[in-house]
């Protein structure tokens, strides 16, 4: 067992255990966007930053990947983690600003308005739909592709891959993507949904107006008649 | 890796450029087949076709058993790796911070104005690729381009033109009597000092050296030019590429033995005595231009 402090309270877990699943323990709430339970930790979106150390020593980890150890000192809602999880949010949301999950956090924490230049992007690269892919659905059908600035994902040679059985995991688990489906009704969508999105598991061709994976999708083929 | 896309010679690139399993399996026989094999496997295929084939990649995933996904993530992530068939030649031109102060900018637009295409493009006549790195590692001499792993310094916009034609022509060829590299010797044979010079048959503008070769099953003779850094031959029949042959004096018609292993691909290497003191040994290997020269 491993003995350490999270804002002051002592908890002992189990080695192996990361700080995230400890300060859940103790009813910490921490915001994450890129951790799933089921899937293996990934550390990319940042959103769940801590600050562990004391004084000069103090840093800041991402939680949702960073292991308990011995006699650590945590804080989850230090002022420097507060100012650091707005930023994150912000450069989220300056991004991609119609992912409702995104709208949310940012909300929760008393944002209103982002500082950077817009951008719509219709991914994060949070790397849950390629985790999901792999690991819950044996499939590996897409992928990161590209590096810097280019990287984006999806399947090889961005043609629809002979291993994706459209299950639809990677849109369920999907931060940005999730409102897809209610283009029904596009007025009460926050953010247009599927309007603006490409299901990186099919070919885009086929499904022009209708960027959902289903074929023919229920909600799409609602809204033409 | 970004230098390395610059000096990715044209010469491996199989010709027809058609992906054959057998070729990528026995490549793949060569290279571990585990995760740190991956990178290898890929860099022999690109030096094979100039670029990856989706074919090919297809193959090896299914024969080391990654996944496509992984394998096309790693093809994505390095410069040096191209998914797209690359031209004849290769242009690379620096746009890194020093070039790009000494006006590489410019040269790069004037690249791309006479080939009418974009960096990161493939003339219609499959003859150029146009290419930009940032840095070779060169930067007090820039603005640099390579062309076909020559190195350009300070290249100026008004020489762009001539480099383009001069690429096209291919850099190895020579200006025979300009370059100071290439001068005429007269060699003979070590056994029995006899002159290998040819007055009757001119190679390159001068009386060549005839020389008999035999293989295991032809006879015939072999006439070199004999300007030393000319590679011209012409053969009585036809030698293979990569075939070895041996080297017999068309005057006392002893063979000539070899002395050492060629430092390039392991053949024997002959000597031949040099005109005014010296010696010169050339590898045995048809295609080889492995040649060493000992002057006293
Ligand atoms: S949840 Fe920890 S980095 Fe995304
Ligand atoms: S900037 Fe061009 S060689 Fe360094």
């Amino acid at each position: 067992m491993i003995n350490l402090k999270i804002n002051g309270l002592n908890v002992s877990v189990e080695k192996g255990t990361t700080l995230l699943e400890a300060a859940k323990f103790l009813g910490f709430p921490i915001p994450t966007l890129c951790h799933m339970d089921g899937l293996s930790p990934y550390g990319a979106c940042r959103l769940c930053v801590v600050e562990i150390g004391e004084d000069s020593n103090a840093k800041l980890v991402s939680s949702c990947i960073y292991p308990a150890e011995e006699g650590l000192k945590v804080r989850t809602a230090s002022t420097r983690v507060l100012k650091a999880r707005k930023m994150i949010l912000e450069l989220l949301l300056a991004s991609c600003p119609q992912s409702k999950t995104i709208q949310d956090v940012a909300s929760a924490h008393g944002i209103r308005q982002q500082r950077f230049k817009q951008e719509y992007e219709d991914c994060i690269l949070c790397g849950l739909c390629v985790r999901m892919c792999e690991e819950q659905m044996m499939a590996k059908a897409i992928g990161f592709r590209g590096r810097g600035e280019n990287r984006s994902i999806g399947t090889p040679f961005d043609i629809k891959s002979d291993v994706c059985r459209l299950c639809g995991g990677c849109m369920y688990v999907c931060p940005a993507c999730q409102l897809r489906c209610t283009y029904n009704e596009p007025e009460k969508a926050i953010c247009g949904g599927c309007a603006n999105l490409a299901p990186p598991c099919v070919e885009k061709e086929e499904f022009d107006d209708m960027m959902c994976y289903m074929n023919p999708c229920v909600a799409c083929e609602i809204k033409k008649d | 890796m970004e230098q390395n896309a610059a000096i990715s010679s044209k010469d491996n690139i199989c010709a027809e450029g058609k992906v054959e399993s057998k070729d990528i399996l026995r490549i793949l026989e060569s290279h571990n087949k585990d995760r740190g094999g991956l990178i290898s496997i890929l860099e022999e295929i690109q030096s094979e076709y100039g670029y990856l084939p989706e074919e090919a990649l297809r193959i090896v995933s299914e024969r080391t058993g990654r996944s496509l996904v992984d394998i096309y993530g790693v093809a994505t992530f390095y410069r040096f790796f191209s998914l797209q068939a690359k031209g004849k030649h290769l242009i690379c031109a620096c746009l890194g911070t020093a070039c790009h102060v000494r006006g590489a900018p410019r040269i790069v637009a004037e690249l791309e104005q006479q080939l009418t295409i974009k960096a990161g493009q493939t003339t219609p006549d499959k003859e150029f690729t146009l290419e930009t790195v940032n840095c070779l590692g060169a930067c007090a001499l820039g603005p640099v381009v390579v062309i076909d792993g020559h190195y350009f310094s300070k290249v100026r916009k008004s020489k762009v033109k001539q480099l383009l034609e001069q690429a096209g022509e291919g850099f190895d060829k020579f200006d025979i009597g300009k370059d100071e590299r290439i001068f005429p010797i007269e060699v003979s044979c070590p056994h029995c000092n006899h002159s290998f010079k040819d007055k009757t048959f001119a190679i390159d503008g001068y009386p060549c050296l005839k020389i008999n070769v035999a293989t295991d099953h032809q006879q015939g003779w072999i006439r070199l030019s004999c300007l030393y850094g000319s590679y011209s031959v012409s053969t009585e029949f036809e030698i293979p590429e990569g075939m070895v042959v041996n080297f017999i004096c068309p005057h006392c018609n002893s063979e000539i033995h070899s002395t050492s292993d060629c430092s390039q691909c392991g053949a024997p290497m002959i000597p031949m005595l040099v005109d005014g003191g010296g010696i010169v040994s050339i590898c045995t290997r048809r295609g080889c231009k492995n040649h060493m020269l000992d002057l006293v």
